[in-house]
Formats: C-alpha cells, structure tokens, sequence
C-alpha cells in the first residue's frame, strides 16, 4: 500500500506500507521533471513555469509489484520501478498539448490514472481543467483523448482538444475500451477507448460531481454522487443520494436508504467512492464531513462505518481473500 | 559535535526521539547541520529545504541560542556555543496563524 502524504510544513512524502498498513516506511519523494519543465497557461493567459506541488495519485501497476505511477500537480505523470524508491517522469505526456493546460479552482493536478489488468501498455490519466490522454505505449506518448466533451460553461471554445475540466475516470476491467467520466458537468461515456465521447447524464438531478465508480462484477452499472453546481458542492435539496445506472448510463436510479435525507451538505470527493470485489459488490465512501459509508449490497442499503474523520480525501477498498 | 532538535513531526519521521549529534566538519556553518542530516537520513531531503531550489521551505525556521537564523545566510559561522555543544540548533515548524 502507498500513502501520500503533503503538509504545508514539510512537503512532499510517500508512505509504503508491506504488511497491510499495520506499519509504514517513507519512500523516495523527489519528484523531479524530465528537462526542463516549460510552461502552461496560467490564469491571466500569460506563460507560467511548471512547479511541482502536491502528489495527488498513486496507482499501482497491476501486473508489476514494482511498478507504481503517480500523478502530481502541476500536471505531470510519474513512474517508480523500484516500488516508490525512485520516480521518473514520463514526459511525454506534457506533450501532449502541455503549454495549453490552464489550472482550474483546485489547481492543475493529475488526479486520475486508470490501468488495464489484461495489457499493461494502455494508460489513461485525467487533469483537471485539462482533460483525458492516452497513452498506447505504457506512458511514452500521450494522446488527447477529448472528443465529444463539450464544456459550454468553462471554454471559450467549447469543444476543444485540450482544457475539459474532467474530475474523474473509472473503467471495467473485463470491457477495457468503456470508459466512464464524470466531468465538472456532465457524466460521459466512450466505448471506444476515449477516442470519443457521449453524454449519459439522462434523469440526473444534477450532472455536476467528482467521483464516478464501476461496479465489480456489473460492467454496465455505474455509480456517481451528483452535488448542486460547481460553486455549491452539496446534494440538491440537502440529500444525500448516491446514483446507480444498469444501463451504463442516461437511466438512474437514487439509492438513500440509510443515506441522510434532509440538511446534508457534505460533499464526496473524486477519489472518496470505491468498489470491493465481493460477490454482492461493497461499495464505500467518504464525505468531506468525515463519514465513511458502506453498502454491501451493490448500493441498495448504506450505513456509516466511520464517522468524524477530517475530510474524506480517499477511499481505497482491499478484498481480502 | 553539535546538536540538533527536530520538530515532532521529522522525528517521528527518523524514528528519533533525543536531539541529533552531528559531527560537522570545520567551518560550522548554518548551512553544515542541515547537509549532514540530510546526508544522514536521506528521508529528511525535502522536508526541511526544497529539493530542487535547496531553499528553506516557507513554514521552517532555524533558532539557536534565542536567535532567529531563519533569515541569514548558509555560509553564517554558527554561534560558537552551538559548535561547542552546549546549544542546539533548533528546527521548528513555525505556526502559521489562519
């Protein structure tokens, strides 16, 4: 297991813990960019240089116990083949486009790195306020993978390549070319490896939110927590209803039993939402009010497990065999 | 031999709970101790100075002998009752009001 771990005091830290997170060892945590960083676009519309700032994703290699990726802010893709020891760019990706990606309210991170189990050469990353890339060589080079998002609100151009505020990406394991996205509004879908978009918001009572979830055994269920609007992060009416489509999108259902129905106002960030891979599907997660609730049953009933936690930053599910 | 008192937090991190002894080779600068720790306990480098630039992070400051070094520069001579050992330099992450 990895955690990383950013204070305004001491900065950077990656934690790796070998036996189930009973104890913790601190990993290498010089994060530093291919070359020279460059620039992007800062808000003013002028140049700004590159800085590393927080570690915002660590996913591990599914084939290679070694291997771990991390996406940082600003932008950028890290690989470590020594189990975090050492961490290496892959520049490539800030080709793809880099000096037009512009930092939105929460900054300029790569929050999401989704693998494929069965080939370890596809990766896809999300950047906030920058998009969705692919990478068709394990992270050489990088393709803008945006076709389809329209962001009316945001963009000037409203279906550009490049600067869709994308908030997060969840993919099946067993229908590898189905993406699923929700973006800062709208709740998309590809069933083309990204190559493009199609928007399955349907009956939602908002498409605005941040996480998006598969279920373990259901290729075509899907989760989200949709919140009022980009400057009200709360449920619509005070509550808290998690999402669940069948139908792979435009149908969806609420699920609130045992979610709180009147004066809730928390929010369920882009890594807080997971899966476990019992037969019944568990689903979890976290608020930014510190509760961490649970379903064993694919959604259908919630309780909290966790209650008064700081906020709910990640929700990582391990199934024990 | 000088000594050094890290913050709860470093320490906890070096998996130490006494102040550091650190032989410094002359001069004994400012600069000296946070070399040797870092050399030390590689787990420190960022924490206390920016990896890449070498700079101070913003919310570290560096007390000796009720003196603010925070601001002064590496190559600054140590006071002499650090280098004697009588006092540490202190690494303190400051309290940032909000």
């Amino acid at each position: 297991m990895y955690a990383s771990q950013s204070t305004g005091w001491f900065g950077q830290l990656i934690q790796r813990s070998n036996d189930g997170g009973q104890t913790w060892e601190p990993v290498g945590n010089n994060f530093a960019y291919q070359s020279t960083p460059g620039t992007h676009l800062w808000y003013d519309g002028t140049q700004h240089p590159w800085e590393f700032k927080p570690v915002w994703r660590l996913e591990p290699s599914l084939t290679d116990p070694d291997v771990v990726y991390a996406g940082v802010e600003d932008a950028a893709l890290f690989r470590s083949a020594d189990a975090g020891q050492t961490w290496q760019e892959l520049g490539g990706l800030r080709d793809a486009k880099g000096h037009l990606w512009q930092p939105g309210a929460g900054g300029m991170c790569l929050h999401t790195i989704i693998l494929d189990p069965a080939n370890p050469r596809p990766i896809f990353v999300a950047i906030s306020a920058a998009g969705a890339f692919r990478s068709d060589d394990d992270g050489q080079t990088w393709l803008p993978v945006n076709k389809g998002l329209i962001s009316a609100f945001e963009l000037p151009d409203s279906a550009t390549e490049v600067g869709h505020c994308v908030h997060n990406l969840a993919m099946h394991p067993s229908r590898p070319e189905v993406l699923f996205m929700q973006k800062h509004w709208d709740v998309m879908r590809s069933d083309d490896s990204g190559d493009s978009w199609h928007e399955v918001s349907g009956n939602l009572p908002s498409d605005f939110g941040f996480p998006i979830a598969v279920h373990a055994h259901e290729p075509n269920t899907i989760y989200v927590v949709p919140i009022k609007s980009d400057s009200e992060h709360y449920p619509p009416d005070g509550k808290l209803r998690v999402y669940r489509s069948r139908s792979g999108g435009s149908e969806w259902e609420p699920l609130t039993n045992g979610l709180p129905q009147s004066d809730c106002y928390v929010n369920v960030l882009r890594s807080a939402l997971a899966v476990d891979t019992l037969p019944s599907c568990g689903i979890y997660f976290g608020t930014t009010g510190g509760q961490v609730y649970a379903s064993a049953d694919s959604g259908d009933t919630w309780a909290p497990i966790v209650r008064d936690l700081p906020a709910v930053l990640s929700v990582e599910v391990q199934t024990l065999p | 031999m000088i000594r050094v008192v890290l913050p709860q937090h470093l320490r906890t991190l070096v998996k130490v709970s006494q102040p550091l002894e650190l032989q410094l080779a002359e001069p004994a600068t400012i600069g000296a101790p946070l070399d040797a720790l870092e050399n030390r306990y590689p787990v420190l480098r960022g924490t206390i100075r920016d990896q890449l630039t070498r700079q101070r992070r913003p919310f570290i400051r560096f007390f000796a002998c009720g003196q603010d070094l925070s601001l002064e520069p590496l190559e600054t001579a140590l006071p002499p009752a650090v280098t004697a050992g009588v006092e540490p330099v202190r690494i303190v992450g400051a309290m940032p009001g909000g």
